[in-house]
């Protein structure tokens, strides 16, 4: 069966934390600083609230990370994604498109109005009368708003939007919404997550679920969660959307990738995100 | 042994469904044919997939390689882990998503390890671990990959050549 329980090295760090805390307690200091620091997924587990969630802790990726991996992470000068950030900053007040407008046009202060949008992304859009993530929402707003062409998903211009917008929620936990409307696709979402895949023939849920904290070959798993994205990572030598990542994990079992915002890949991220419920957004994380 | 023993029952039917499968691979599937027994114990696949024994130095190549069995990827094997100082490219990192398989065949017997070589989920229905020697029952396989098994069924018996010195 799926393994629900943590790891055992997992449980020892626990184990460790508690030892602290509970030093801090008998010491009579550092207690109110321990106990009131809020789970974060990054040096303490947070709990999920949805009943039947899959995993009894949560964890962010940034929690199975190499020390230097998280030093660069956090590094406001060392964090390569900065540059992206940066040149999405500026594209918010960027004029373009037939109605001579930018984000700034409509929305103004981006810290202010995008404050909390990437928590909850992907919605239900009423138009499509489907889900709408990020990256598409963005291009809508292009296309329609501002009669501009859409970016293509690997574009630094799309990439540095969507981390500029989702760093405007930086520490606030993720919170897609599951209610009557999204339900349906966050039920494909699972089904996907699920469903054994390509010649290797695993799921999502083998290395995410069932084995995360163990390393395969080179690689130490996590619990494959959204929070970071788009995520810096030394690999592709640049940011990628959590899109990209899911055509990677589907490639490595030999499986055949869906497109970038397919429907498969929006149901699928809404999915994710959902088992990520109170990891604060880190975007952009650094990841191996 | 239980989870086994159900599941290697199950081969049989595997089996045939594997033969019917090869229909693209008639030179190989002339060769193979999958007999199954009853032992003692558990079922298990008595004779080689191609007639011939497997060659050791190139189940441990076969092992390694990332491309092929990669059974380093999940399993720990201490004795091969002593030449990671050597060639680290190929004998480190290995994981520990499976048991280690020292002293494998100390707990199958042949035809039971090849049985799981060819599809472990028969012996374990939930497991990670790949079938290396199958082609039916995927979800959307990867073009180059459709169709094919893993490992050719000389490089399973390789491996296995391997496998059953692990004592
Ligand atoms: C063969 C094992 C395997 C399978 C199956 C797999 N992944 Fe992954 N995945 C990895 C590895 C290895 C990484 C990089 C290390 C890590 O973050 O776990 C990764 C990373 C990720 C990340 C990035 C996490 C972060 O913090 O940056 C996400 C998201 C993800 N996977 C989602 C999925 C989804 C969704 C599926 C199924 C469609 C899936 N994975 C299937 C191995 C796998
Ligand atoms: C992606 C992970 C993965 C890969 C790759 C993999 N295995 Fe496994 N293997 C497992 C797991 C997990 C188990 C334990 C069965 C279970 O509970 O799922 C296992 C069990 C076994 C067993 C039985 C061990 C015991 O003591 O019960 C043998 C033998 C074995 N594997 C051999 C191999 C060989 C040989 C290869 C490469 C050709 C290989 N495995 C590749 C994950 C893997």
């Amino acid at each position: 069966m799926i393994r629900k329980t943590p790891e055992l090295a997992e449980r020892s760090n626990m184990r460790q934390l508690f030892k602290m805390v509970l030093a801090g307690c008998l010491a009579g200091s550092l207690m109110t600083g321990a106990a009131m620091a809020a789970a974060d997924g990054k040096s303490e587990a947070v709990t999920p609230t949805s009943k039947d969630h899959p995993l009894e802790e949560i964890w962010s990726g940034y929690h199975f990370a190499k020390k230097g991996t998280k030093e660069t992470q956090d590094n406001e000068f060392d964090n390569p994604g900065n540059l992206w950030l940066e040149q999405g900053m500026e594209l918010w007040s960027k004029v373009d498109g037939d109605e001579k407008k930018s984000c700034q046009s409509c929305h103004n202060d981006a810290a202010k109005s995008m404050k909390g949008v990437g928590t909850r992304y992907p919605i239900f859009f009423p138009p499509w009368k489907k889900l709408i993530n990020l990256e598409q929402r963005i291009n809508l707003c292009r296309t329609k708003q501002m009669k501009a062409k859409a970016y293509k998903w690997k574009s630094n211009e799309l990439l540095g939007l969507t981390i500029f917008v989702s760093r405007q929620s930086l520490g606030m936990p993720a919170a897609v919404v599951l209610d009557d409307k999204t339900k349906p696709f966050w039920e494909k979402g699972k089904a996907h997550y699920y469903k054994r895949r390509g010649q290797l023939d695993m799921s999502c849920a083998h290395c995410h679920q069932a084995n995360y904290g163990k390393k395969i070959r080179s690689n130490t798993l996590t619990q494959g969660q959204a929070n970071g994205f788009p995520t810096y990572r030394l690999k592709w030598g640049k940011p990628g959307s959590i899109q990209r990542r899911f055509k990677g994990c589907n490639k490595q079992v030999r499986a055949k990738p869906y497109k970038m915002g397919s429907d498969e890949y929006v149901n699928l991220e809404h999915y994710v995100r959902w088992r990520g419920q109170g990891l604060p957004i880190e975007t952009p994380s650094v990841r191996p | 042994m239980k989870a086994i023993k159900t599941g290697l029952s199950l081969l049989m039917l595997a089996g045939l469904t594997i033969v019917a499968s090869q229909t693209a691979f008639a030179a190989e599937a002339a060769m193979m044919k999958l007999e199954i027994s009853d032992g003692p114990a558990i079922k298990s696949i008595k004779k080689s997939l191609t007639g011939k024994t497997g060659d050791p130095a190139k189940g441990e190549n076969m092992m390694a390689n990332r491309k092929k069995g990669n059974c380093f990827a999940c399993h720990v094997i201490s004795s091969l882990a002593k030449k990671a100082a050597k060639n680290p490219k190929k004998y480190s990192d290995m994981g520990d998503i499976g048991p280690p398989l020292d002293g494998v065949a100390g707990r199958y017997t042949e035809g039971e390890l090849r049985a799981l070589l060819v599809n472990a989920k028969l012996a374990f229905p939930d497991t990670i671990m790949p079938g290396f020697y199958r082609t039916k029952g995927f979800t959307r396989v990867k073009g180059k990959f459709k169709g094919k098994t893993v490992l050719k069924a000389q490089e399973v018996e390789d491996i296995l050549s391997l496998l059953v010195t692990f004592k």
